[in-house]
């Protein structure tokens, strides 16, 4: 990986978007964490993909069929390459991360997981890493065990310790928290689990890690790894499931359908290979092209250099809105244990009206409870507005964000 | 900032009509899935008019504001006539220009009120 200084703002030029006016005010984009925006080298490889190489994949003997087929397996390459992943057949194309844990729970899940096992989240969870097992361990008779977090934000680690168990069969957390930015230390949660039970698989949601570090799954240790397309620069659609080869192998297929099958007579089906076994109708091909396209722009900028840029913004953030009376953050303070994301709230004033005054000035953040309820409910809040960065993201983003906040101290009379 | 004008703020940080009924002939709860905004509606009825209304909730100052004004509103009104109330009404009394992405923020209170009619 590259470690050279790269120039972000210069990067800035590649994201048409980011030259809108929204309200009358440049645009200031904080809401990445959410979904990224695109550079034109995405938007542009899956307009030369229609443009050129259109074709369904896997099935068709003409020249363009073969050319669709091997642009997409060659972005399932460069994924599989960009989270050090050996095999690429263990690389699952999917809408989304969502989609990617529902496919686990459904199929692993519903093969494994019986009366009285246990199953052990956070409380930090997206609802996408949450409900799934949540109705798992409803439909199937299991015991959901949820772990607290820590008043700085990070996972109580001894509380992890304790919850897991001989009767442990799957544990599912974050990588990085969509709300307090935390980062966990999936390589020590994943030995820990497997230490403890031998039985249990480790889920890892991805989804906020792999668009702002450089992610090796290869060595966390973990058995699933999930992470989403449209939050790395890439095209919405399009999503991954990576999972270890002798667990894929092995379970159901999620879908049926074409592509998936190997071969079909009136009473029975055998599968496919993998990891087209997962991969049943027509894939979103030009979703993976573009994915692909995504993963090169991130390769040319470095993942190291990436997560360097996000450090520098969120304790620049952090540094300038914790100066601002009435304004608390979540999550770690020390900025080397965050993502790029800042959660805070105005006073009393609800991140929705937060958020309202900050978009007449053009200023896009998030607000509400994040798809983190349970989170949101064990901080003792309602809500929090959010602001989150990428490559293209800038001090002055953070100038205008501190300007915006002032604004919305003053319309709230907030003293 | 039309939205936030001095009215809707002065509803926010003194909601009218805020509390429980502890007798309350009905109570009815509306939630926002989207961002969680809870509102809680209870009724006191009277010769099948609203004799008081009261509301408890948390959420943003719009949803806020229009629960406060729509539960002076609606005091001393026929039931049959709360469902004919309708979400322009309810812009039309909280004055200001609602954001089309707050306009769910704006109608939480009013979906409650509606209730009213088909419950009762």
């Amino acid at each position: 990986m590259k470690t050279s200084p790269v120039d972000f703002k210069k990067l800035r030029a590649d994201f048409p978007i980011l030259s809108r006016k929204v309200n009358g005010r440049s645009l200031v984009y904080l809401d990445s964490a959410a979904t990224s925006q695109k550079p034109k080298q995405v938007i542009e490889s899956i307009s030369n993909y229609y443009k050129n190489n259109n074709a369904n994949v896997h099935r068709g003997i003409h020249t363009l069929s073969v050319e669709a087929t091997e642009m997409y397996e060659a972005a399932r390459r460069k994924v599989a390459d960009f989270v050090g992943v050996n095999d690429a057949a263990e690389i699952v194309f999917v809408r989304n991360a969502t989609e990617a844990l529902n496919l686990i729970a459904y199929s692993w899940g519903r093969l494994n997981i019986s009366k009285g096992d246990e199953i052990v989240v956070t409380v930090a969870e997206h609802h996408s890493n949450f409900v799934p097992w949540q109705q798992l361990a409803i439909e199937n008779g299991a015991i959901l065990k949820i772990v607290p977090i820590l008043d700085d934000g990070s996972l109580d680690e001894e509380a992890f310790k304790k919850a897991i168990t001989k009767k442990t069969k799957l544990v599912s957390f974050f990588h990085v928290s969509n709300v307090l930015g935390t980062i966990n230390d999936v390589r020590r949660l994943s030995t820990i689990v497997h230490r403890q039970s031998s039985k249990a698989i480790v889920v890892i949601d991805g989804a906020q890690a792999v668009p702002h570090m450089p992610v090796d799954i290869g060595k966390i240790g973990c058995d699933f790894y999930v992470f989403t397309g449209h939050k790395i620069l890439g095209p919405t659609g399009i999503g991954v499931l990576w999972g270890k080869r002798e667990l894929l192998e092995v379970m159901p297929p999620f879908m049926f359908g074409g592509e998936m099958i190997s071969k079909v007579s009136l009473n029975k089906s055998t599968w496919n290979e993998l990891p087209w076994k997962f991969e049943a109708g027509t894939p979103d091909i030009a979703g993976a092209v573009g994915l692909g396209a995504a993963v090169d722009c991130l390769n040319k900028i470095g993942m190291e250099n990436v997560r360097k840029h996000e450090i520098e913004l969120v304790d620049y953030a952090i540094k300038r809105l914790s100066k601002v009376d009435d304004v608390t953050i979540y999550g770690p303070k020390d900025v080397k244990k965050r993502g790029g994301v800042v959660a805070f709230n105005v006073g009393q004033v609800h991140a929705h009206d937060v958020a309202s005054i900050l978009d007449e000035q053009g200023i896009a953040i998030r607000s509400g409870h994040h798809c983190a309820q349970p989170l949101v409910d064990f901080l003792g809040i309602k809500s929090a507005a959010r602001a989150s960065f990428y490559v293209y993201s800038t001090k002055e983003d953070v100038d205008r964000l501190v300007e915006g906040v002032l604004k919305v101290k003053e319309v709230f009379k907030v003293k | 900032m039309d939205m936030y004008r001095e009215e809707i703020l002065d509803h926010w940080q003194n909601p009218q009509n805020f509390g429980v009924i502890g007798d309350a002939d009905l109570v009815i709860e509306q939630v926002n899935p989207l961002c969680g905004d809870e509102v809680t509606f209870y009724f006191k009825i009277d010769d099948g008019k609203v004799k008081d209304a009261r509301f408890t909730g948390s959420g943003c100052a719009i949803s806020i504001a229009s629960a406060s004004i729509l539960s002076e509103n609606i005091r001393n009104k026929k039931i049959s006539a709360l469902s004919k109330i309708t979400g322009k009404d309810v812009l039309k009394l909280i004055g200001g220009k609602v954001a089309p992405a707050r306009l769910k923020c704006a109608f939480l209170a009013l979906e409650a009120v509606k209730k009213l009619d088909i419950s009762h």
